[in-house]
């Protein structure tokens, strides 16, 4: 059974194009993907991202049972503010890269995928049951009862602010959303009701993310359209989220990260604090840090005319014995750059910037090379 | 409304044919190209490869996706459109002129009589 967001109905209006994304019913585009994304880079989008989960995790040892389940360190968050992190298994898989955020001194919402919510939620459980202390510790998993939209781009700032009632009544002390700074997460009040707005996104641009009561979101997506498109907003679908969040290479829970897959070899290392003390999943990681990783996480670009790179394409090494060296896990034709780009895993001899690689499609190898990240740049 | 001109012949598949003097001309249709989206990417077949009726022999690819293109028609590949290569985004602009992909000698005309006339296809991707 095929799930629908709160929005749906508003998609539909739209004209959004539905496909399948992990069992959800969403929209891969309005008009067109490049369209859109062109319009996250020069002006405005707002995304549905009502299919992502959220869980409450509140009580006085809810910091603790974080810290030992999740990688980052949440002892450096403050409330109002929140950070990208990881909850792996003991031996370093990842389940989910998440957010994580203080809401309250003792409430943390933590943003999960949409792929992500049954496995998350079940691993959590099992954790909090294992936990020294689980009288201390309350969960609650809320995902249906939210709902959830990312408004992304550099002109959002002109009118983000006429949306939401000032100041804040909870969460980071802000005058009005675009007072917040880069991961901080208040709470404004939008037709007399509560919702989280939050500093962040997917998209490599400036933007906000807002959540609140699944009754609420479609108001939300109809006043925030209504008094952006004047400054070039428009709706934009799951194609051009994945373009935009592959130009600047973040990672997509089933492409770039899996239970097979490390932080440290999918190059998220900087959010893995392994000075915070014992947490599920560090010594595999402490291990991989120190000894390094069997396969890393690189980007890259063709180099020549070709086909666009999609998952599962074989990477090949360049000259004249080439060896398959890895496998693509994002890829797409960038819209900003106007050539194939993606991301895959390859063998770390072959990791390194300005490395010559091949990526093959439909038995052709076209010439490609390894790029720092992001591979796309906003020009200043 | 997609545009579906008179004269062409389709296959479900959502490729065109235009037959002239035993050569076919093999597109996609607007329909398609509205579908698929901005096209980024045509790989098309080599000139003198023999194909069978319903063989994928072209790919259209968009952002998103690649897409099989197949021949409505057994022949030889005679001619195919570089200018689709050098600018893809014609599949979109003008797919039933600047936009078509490959020419083919056919070598069982009869087939044609499988393809849909106008009204036929018109009807199918209504229903879609």
């Amino acid at each position: 059974m095929m799930r629908r967001t709160p929005l749906f109905a508003a998609h539909q209006r739209l004209g959004g194009k539905v496909i399948e994304f992990g069992g959800w019913e969403m929209p891969v585009h309005y008009t067109s993907i490049i369209d859109e994304h062109q319009a996250v880079r020069s002006a405005a989008g707002i995304f549905d991202i009502s299919h992502m989960g959220e869980v409450l995790v509140s009580g006085p040892a809810a910091a603790r049972f974080l810290n030992q389940t999740l990688t980052n360190d949440i002892r450096k968050l403050q409330v109002g503010t929140g950070q990208y992190t990881l909850m792996c298994q003991p031996d370093g898989g990842v389940i989910d890269d998440l957010y994580a955020y203080q809401l309250e001194p003792e409430t943390y919402l933590l943003i999960i995928n949409a792929s992500r919510i049954e496995p998350d939620w079940a691993w959590l459980h099992s954790q909090a049951q294992a936990f020294t202390t689980p009288d201390q510790l309350q969960l609650k998993n809320v995902s249906d009862a939210m709902g959830a939209v990312a408004i992304q781009g550099p002109k959002t700032v002109e009118f983000i602010h006429t949306c939401f009632s000032k100041p804040s009544t909870g969460g980071w002390s802000a005058d009005s959303p675009t007072a917040l700074a880069k991961n901080q997460v208040a709470q404004f009040s939008f037709q007399g009701k509560p919702v989280w707005v939050s500093r962040t996104g997917y998209t490599g641009e400036d933007g906000f993310e807002v959540v609140c009561d699944a009754g609420l979101i479609e108001a939300v997506w109809e006043d925030v359209l209504a008094k952006g498109r004047a400054h070039g907003l428009k709706p934009a679908g799951l194609g051009a989220r994945d373009t935009l969040r592959t130009e600047v290479c973040y990672p997509l829970y089933g492409h770039e990260l899996n239970e097979n897959t490390t932080p440290i070899e999918a190059g998220v290392g900087f959010f893995v604090a392994l000075d915070k003390g014992e947490f599920t999943g560090r010594s595999r990681l402490a291990q991989q840090k120190e000894q390094g990783a069997p396969k890393k996480l690189v980007a890259f670009k063709l180099t020549e005319k070709g086909a666009p790179p999609r998952p599962g394409y074989a990477i090949w090494s360049a000259g004249p014995n080439p060896e398959k060296i890895g496998e693509v896990c994002s890829g797409t034709q960038s819209p900003s750059l106007g050539i194939g780009i993606g991301m895959g895993f390859v063998t770390p001899a072959q990791a390194k910037a300005q490395t010559p690689i091949q990526i093959e499609a439909r038995g052709k190898k076209c010439a490609a090379v390894v790029v720092a990240k992001p591979i796309y740049r906003k020009a200043n | 409304m997609s545009n579906v001109p008179a004269e062409l012949i389709y296959a479900k598949s959502h490729e065109w044919l235009k037959v002239e003097a035993g050569l076919g001309t093999v597109g996609i249709t607007d329909h398609a190209q509205h579908e698929l989206t901005d096209v980024v990417f045509v790989e098309l077949p080599q000139v003198g490869r023999v194909v069978k009726a319903g063989e994928a022999c072209a790919v259209v690819e968009s952002v998103k996706t690649a897409s099989d293109i197949y021949s409505p028609v057994s022949g030889e590949v005679v001619k195919v459109n570089p200018a689709v290569v050098d600018n893809p985004a014609l599949v979109n602009t003008e797919p039933y002129a600047g936009g078509w992909l490959f020419q083919i000698r056919l070598s069982a005309a009869a087939e044609v009589g499988n393809l849909l006339k106008a009204d036929a296809y018109a009807a199918q991707i209504a229903g879609a």
